[in-house]
């Protein structure tokens, strides 16, 4: 209870920041909507019409209350409602993004695990060696890598990702998301591998294990009902953490691969400098950042009986 | 083993070296291993480029080797080693420019990063407890956001340059050094060895310059690396978004950015790969180097608070 009272603080922090962060800016709104040519009195009308010339405390509250009933606003370069041109993009972000935890959470928590289970052994060693350069490399390098591998070498995917998905086989949906969903893929696996082995391993050093080792329990029984059990809580963590990672891995990612989601807009927002558009997006982003935050800590807590309890 | 640990040695039991001591100094004796050294010829190579890359550098920065042809794009050959650009630009100079633009813009928002967060950090260890709650919670708000989305609102705001990347890559990298140092301080404040400087009634600033500062240094420096690692990536990710260097001036993540055509064309796909290559051998090179350097002195400091 008092976590997500925290997370509740967190997050008003987190729209005062965004919102008086976009406010402090040189430039102002109706202006830009007006353009260059416009006079003070067509201006001063804009400005009541947006609601700027309130107080910014009124003005903070009327945005909170509208992105709370989600209302986003109205974009300053475009001239349409930020809703309507999130349009279909949020899809496409959350397919991505869905994807990518669905394929690469089990994987790479398969591999972290095999590791922990054999350490120090070849595979183990070569394991932590490729995700220690994987989580050192920048995800466009890896998307880099491949697209020369499937682009160039194997002649699958497509390196721009456009269109809509409507209406294509299934072989064209593999090929349309590909390449965004492996790079993201490796983005989060180093990081899940890593940490899901110094999860288990962790465990695997407790006296308990030691233990069961001592008395002779085969080696999958303690693998399987100790430590794993156990390591479930920091597990869950794990992939709160890296799924929070991935909001940052897919703003890269949408951009290199051309694709039309939600991150991509925000950074078009940040060259037109649509503050409304940064404010509204910017906001969505940081509230899933800080829910995923929010379930890495309570996953982290509730597993461990001595934090619920403290005495 | 070196002479000059002798005698620290012969104070223990059998069995228990000195190695196995938390926060072990990296004394002598310390050795790169193989992994090691690979990062550290490769970092040093890329110093090396980054402070002399623009006196030899074949072409200027924003020069074209074959003014009189259209040769966006090129393939490598005598006269552009990595080809063209997306402007016909040679690659292989703007690389050798944007070394030093790329490496230095992370060094020093990372000593920045350092200076803020430990100043901070130690700070809030010795002072009364309310101001160390009031600045801890501050630091967690911003610890909470996504880093490229601050960066994002913050370039929004005032636009990009350099300074301005190094002042926000500075600010909001310092709060995980803030965590750090303080946690360091408040380790390092209720040792015996503190509450005896303060039982003979040291100043404040005595016990942090005397006690707490030598102890807490050799843990931070460590960890350097790995904060640079990451403010590399910080830097490079947003000028590949167009947010951070802006053109014609190079760095690393904007000529990514720039030749991401390329991939498209299918002419010469060096423009890209160079510049994302250069970034990857870098940042692997350095962490190659701080998980030797933390695997001898106890592991990364992030992982044992």
């Amino acid at each position: 209870m008092r976590r997500l009272a925290v997370g509740l603080i967190t997050v008003l922090a987190v729209s005062i920041i965004i919102f008086f962060g976009t406010k402090v800016l040189p430039g102002d709104a109706a202006q830009i909507r007006l353009g260059q040519s416009a006079t003070p009195e067509n201006i001063a009308a804009m400005r009541a019409r947006l609601g700027l010339d309130q107080p910014m405390i009124v003005q903070y509250w009327t945005w909170l209350k509208n992105f709370v009933t989600g209302n986003l606003g109205v974009s300053l370069a475009a001239d349409v409602p930020i809703t309507e041109l999130i349009g279909d993009r949020y899809k496409n972000t959350i397919i991505v993004s869905g994807l990518t935890a669905l394929i690469g959470v089990p994987i790479s928590l398969m591999l972290g695990i095999l590791g922990a289970m054999f350490p120090g052994s070849l595979y183990d060693r070569v394991l932590t060696f490729v995700s220690v350069s994987l989580v050192a490399a920048p995800e466009f390098f890896t998307a880099t890598l491949l697209v020369l591998l499937f682009v160039f070498a194997l002649d699958i995917g497509n390196a721009v990702v456009v269109g809509s998905i409507d209406g294509k086989g299934i072989w064209e949906l593999i090929k349309h998301f590909a390449l965004p969903i492996t790079t993201l893929c490796f983005v989060i696996a180093s990081q899940l591998i890593r940490m899901s082995r110094a999860a288990v391993l962790n465990v695997m050093s407790s006296p308990y294990v030691e233990m069961a080792i001592l008395k002779g329990v085969p080696r999958k029984r303690i693998i399987f009902r100790h430590a794993l059990l156990n390591a479930l809580g920091p597990i869950v963590n794990v992939v709160a953490l890296n799924l929070a990672y991935l909001v940052t891995g897919v703003i890269v990612v949408e951009v290199y691969f051309g694709y039309p989601g939600l991150a991509t807009l925000i950074v078009q927002g940040v060259q037109t400098r649509d503050f409304v558009l940064i404010q509204g997006l910017g906001m969505l982003f940081c509230l899933v950042y800080v829910i995923l935050m929010l379930i890495a800590d309570i996953a982290a807590f509730a597993s461990n009986p001595r934090l619920r309890h403290p005495k | 083993m070196s002479d000059h640990n002798d005698h620290y040695v012969a104070e223990f039991d059998e069995g228990v070296s000195f190695d196995e001591l938390p926060d072990a100094a990296p004394s002598d004796k310390f050795r790169f291993s193989f992994t090691g050294w690979i990062g550290v010829i490769v970092v040093t190579f890329w110093i090396f480029v980054a402070v002399l890359g623009p006196f030899i550098a074949p072409y200027g920065e924003n020069d074209l080797p074959f003014p009189d042809a259209y040769s966006e794009f090129q393939k490598p050959q005598p006269g552009a080693w990595l080809g063209t650009d997306d402007s016909d630009r040679d690659v292989l100079s703007r690389l050798m420019y944007g070394a030093g633009r790329t490496m230095g813009i992370s060094f020093l928002a990372t000593c920045l990063a350092y200076f803020i967060g430990v100043v901070l950090g130690i700070g809030a260890a010795v002072s009364s407890p309310k101001v160390d709650m009031v600045v801890s919670r501050i630091n967690d708000a911003l610890l909470s956001l996504p880093s490229i989305m601050l960066g994002l609102v913050v370039v929004a705001a005032v636009g990009s340059s350099i300074p301005v990347l190094i002042i926000t890559a500075g600010v909001i990298y310092s709060s995980i050094i803030f965590r750090l140092s303080r946690a360091l301080g408040m380790e390092i404040k209720v040792t015996d060895f503190v509450e005896a400087a303060q039982a003979r009634g040291e100043g404040r600033w005595w016990i942090i310059t005397r006690e707490i500062w030598p102890n807490a240094r050799m843990p931070l420096i460590t960890d350097f690396g790995l904060r640079l690692i990451y403010v590399i990536l910080f830097i490079s990710s947003l000028s590949f978004l167009g947010l951070g260097v802006q053109p014609p001036q190079a760095d690393w993540g904007s000529m990514v950015r720039e030749n991401l055509g390329a991939l498209q064309y299918g002419e010469s796909i060096f423009a890209v790969i160079a510049p994302a290559l250069s970034i990857a051998t870098l940042t692997v090179a350095i962490n190659l180097i701080v998980d030797d350097v933390s695997a001898h002195s106890g592991g990364r400091l992030s992982n044992r608070l």
